[in-house]
């Protein structure tokens, strides 16, 4: 074994390599591999049938190009859809990892180890297809939360995955959904009971290591009556010069009178400056508001990825429930973003915000889609909306895409939008103060997605902002 | 000792020309006021000095005194420019939605520190030092929270711009036009707060087509300005007899 390779040129620091022995299965994609994957995992039958009847509903789908996006066709038959560390012995606790994997998530400011665990969040760390663990696993222990890897839950908690697990997102929704369903191999499943205010922060970080592999993760998360838990994600991967798919599930469920807090910061590999390679982030992420008074928020801070498109959205089911939808999406050199959220309203007094800021700079394409749809059930529904784009030099695009549906005239919804572009006059006054170009640029982009950020847990909020300096220069000046 | 020469300067901005044959000279210690008609182009002229990137100088020279030797300003940029003590008090100050007034006048302070090789200020201390600067101006201390210069009114956003000036205590302060906008009481604490300011290793240069600004900061020199350079140079006496007269008399 040896060190961890930086192949990263300063300006993507996580793009390095872990060296280390994995198990794969071989390239391409029929009901042989998945059947090989369910058995590595050693999956009750009706994970095998569920995977099985998705993996054939999925053969009859197309792939979509609706989004404003352009790439090149992917090869499903060209991926592994499995890869994991190997391990030498059965492990026993974090401490008990690969050296070189600890080492890896060190470098990547999530350190595992118990004397240096960030304190107040509970981690769960998905190595390319697998969990390889999670911290703080007693204090949740102790307040009833069940927070462990979508692979023990369904060994250990069968009966609430079988209920929930396609619950929010079916396998007939959309291609990747299907394709997630078919091949997922890890990810994170979270419970909390009735009543209870999780204790400590929940958190799962992603890392994709092996090259021409996907990753599908699946989390799956119920909140139940009266619970709050507030969750957050990260991810990572090395620089690459061919392009990776992550086609991940996330399934929110929050019963009456619980919330659910959804934070994210994406930072995928981006491609480099010529637009080669890169992740392609094509992520299905929905949340139920199924109980009375239950109440779910997204926050995504989308800065990585060569192409991001998702939709994290809220089926409002319960009355007087509410969802929200907080991004900041920031494109630069060749990258893509198509995101935005539906809010689906089918209760009485629904009501959701949607808030979304969207910067482009360099060569690079960022658009807002949103879909805000109220049913005929829907009673006094709200919905506020404001999108706004920022552009940053002369090459860059900004698209926004609203569409609203209303089938209840009680409903009120306010929709706003605006587009700017950082002028001559803001920069010259900013750089007249002693800042210079790329301090000003990032102040001004900082202002602008202030409310925003502010909605993000702190220490994710502070990482937020330092990611987004970090990512204008190396983009503008 | 000369702080700034400005020698036979020409600029334009697009194809207009704006600067056509300027002289000017400006010693440590002095207060100039430059006065002239509505669209003579004094606004640009302060822009250029702050190198704003539109204009472009065509002919002449800008020396600028850093560290007891005379350097073409020209070549520095627009931020080099602020951080060696250059400073101009906008006639239009910019909104900066987001961004609070004390972290921005922060970043500002700590950058300039930063170049001279000083240790920067931390939150804390910074706050002690800006709310002394505050005190100077009149200023309530919830304006630091605000965002920077947004739904301020004509005259907070100029009593912001002199606000800036005290924290960076910069050897060079250009203020353009900062009583438009401004009462009498704020014309004053403006005034007032300018005077506490001078010191014999700065200097100031008032552009304004009003006489009453003076009457707060009395000016060592009044230039006439109009048609791209400067056509008179006097005492005060020649301001009160521009405000007698007008402009007229000049043609």
């Amino acid at each position: 074994m040896t060190d961890s390779k930086n192949l990263g040129q300063g300006d993507y620091k996580y793009g390095f390599v872990t060296d280390i022995e994995t198990e794969e299965v071989p390239k391409g994609l029929n009901e042989g591999i998945i059947r090989l994957i369910s058995q590595k995992k050693n999956e009750p039958e009706w994970m095998l049938d569920y995977r099985l009847k998705a993996f054939r509903h999925w053969q009859t789908m197309t792939e979509p190009h609706w989004a404003h996006v352009t790439y090149n066709k992917i090869d499903f038959q060209d991926l592994k859809y499995y890869s994991a560390p190997k391990n030498k012995s059965e492990k026993k606790s974090l401490e008990d990892l690969d050296p070189e994997l600890l080492k890896t998530f060190e470098r990547l400011g999530i350190p595992l180890t118990e004397q240096k665990r960030i304190s107040g969040v509970a981690v769960d760390v998905v190595f390319d297809s697998v969990s390889i663990g999670q911290t703080h696993t007693e204090v949740l222990e102790k307040a009833g939360v069940i927070f462990c890897s979508i692979s023990e839950a369904i060994q250990k908690h069968p009966d609430l995955v079988k209920k929930y697990l396609g619950s929010v997102v079916p396998i007939s929704d959309n291609f990747y959904a299907a394709l997630n369903a078919a091949v997922f191999t890890d990810g994170s499943f979270c419970y909390i009971p009735k009543g209870v205010r999780c204790p400590i922060d929940l958190s799962t970080y992603f890392r994709i290591n092996a090259s021409e592999t996907g990753q599908f993760e699946r989390t799956l998360l119920i909140a139940d009556e009266g619970s709050f838990v507030n969750y957050l994600e990260g991810c990572t991967a090395p620089q690459r010069d061919e392009n990776q798919l992550h086609a991940a599930v996330v399934e929110l469920i929050a019963m009456d009178h619980a919330e659910i807090k959804y934070s994210t910061v994406q930072n995928w590999y981006t491609g480099d400056k010529q637009g080669r390679g890169g992740i392609f982030n094509f992520v299905t992420k929905r949340g139920k508001c199924a109980g009375a008074h239950s109440k779910i928020s997204w926050t995504q801070v989308e800065a990585g990825s060569a192409i991001t498109w998702k939709y994290p959205s809220v089926i409002l089911l319960g009355d007087d429930s509410e969802g929200l939808f907080y991004s900041v999406a920031l494109t630069h050199d060749y990258m893509q973003a198509d995101t935005g959220t539906k809010m689906l309203h089918i209760g009485k007094r629904t009501k959701s915000t949607i808030l979304s800021k969207g910067i482009a700079t360099g060569n690079s394409k960022s658009s807002y889609r949103g879909l805000v749809k109220i049913m005929p059930s829907a009673e006094k529904a709200r919905n506020y909306s404001q999108c706004d784009s920022m552009l940053v030099g002369p090459n860059c695009q900004a698209n926004t895409f609203p569409y609203i549906e209303v089938k209840n005239k009680t409903a009120t919804l306010e929709h706003e939008a605006t587009t700017s572009r950082i002028s001559e006059d803001q920069l010259f006054y900013l750089q007249s103060r002693g800042l210079n170009k790329e301090e000003s640029i990032s102040l001004l982009v900082n202002g602008f997605c202030k409310e925003v950020f502010k909605e993000l847990p702190l220490e994710f909020s502070v990482e937020a902002v330092k990611l987004i300096e970090m990512k204008l220069e190396n983009s503008v000046g | 000792m000369t702080m700034l020469e400005i020698k036979n300067l020409h600029a334009k901005i697009e194809e207009k020309e704006v600067l056509k044959g300027l002289n000017f000279k400006v010693n440590a210690g002095e207060v100039h006021a430059i006065m002239g008609p509505n669209g003579s182009g004094k606004s640009s002229f302060s822009k250029i000095i702050a190198g704003h990137p539109a204009y472009t100088v065509t002919a002449g020279e800008v020396l600028y005194e850093i560290n007891f030797k005379m350097k073409n300003l020209l070549e520095l940029s627009v931020d080099e420019r602020a951080k060696e003590g250059v400073f101009l008090a906008m006639q239009y100050p910019i909104e900066v939605p987001g961004v609070s007034n004390f972290h921005f006048l922060q970043m500002s302070y700590n950058a300039v520190l930063k170049h001279h090789g000083s240790e920067e200020f931390s939150e804390n201390d910074f706050r002690i030092f800006v709310k002394e600067k505050m005190k100077l101006l009149q200023m309530r201390e919830d304006f630091l929270d605000r965002d920077v210069n947004v739904g301020f009114s004509g005259g907070e956003k100029k009593r912001n711009e002199i606000l800036q000036m005290a924290v960076l205590s910069p050897r060079l302060c250009i203020l353009d036009e900062t009583d438009s906008g401004l009462d009498i009481d704020s014309l004053k604490i403006v005034g007032e707060g300018v005077n506490k300011l001078r010191s014999k290793n700065n200097a100031i240069i008032l552009i304004t087509h009003y006489q009453r600004l003076l009457d707060f900061i009395r000016p060592d020199f009044v230039h006439i300005y109009a048609d791209g350079k400067i056509q008179q140079t006097g005492g005060p006496e020649l301001a009160l007899k521009l405000e007698k007269q007008g402009y007229d008399w000049l043609k």
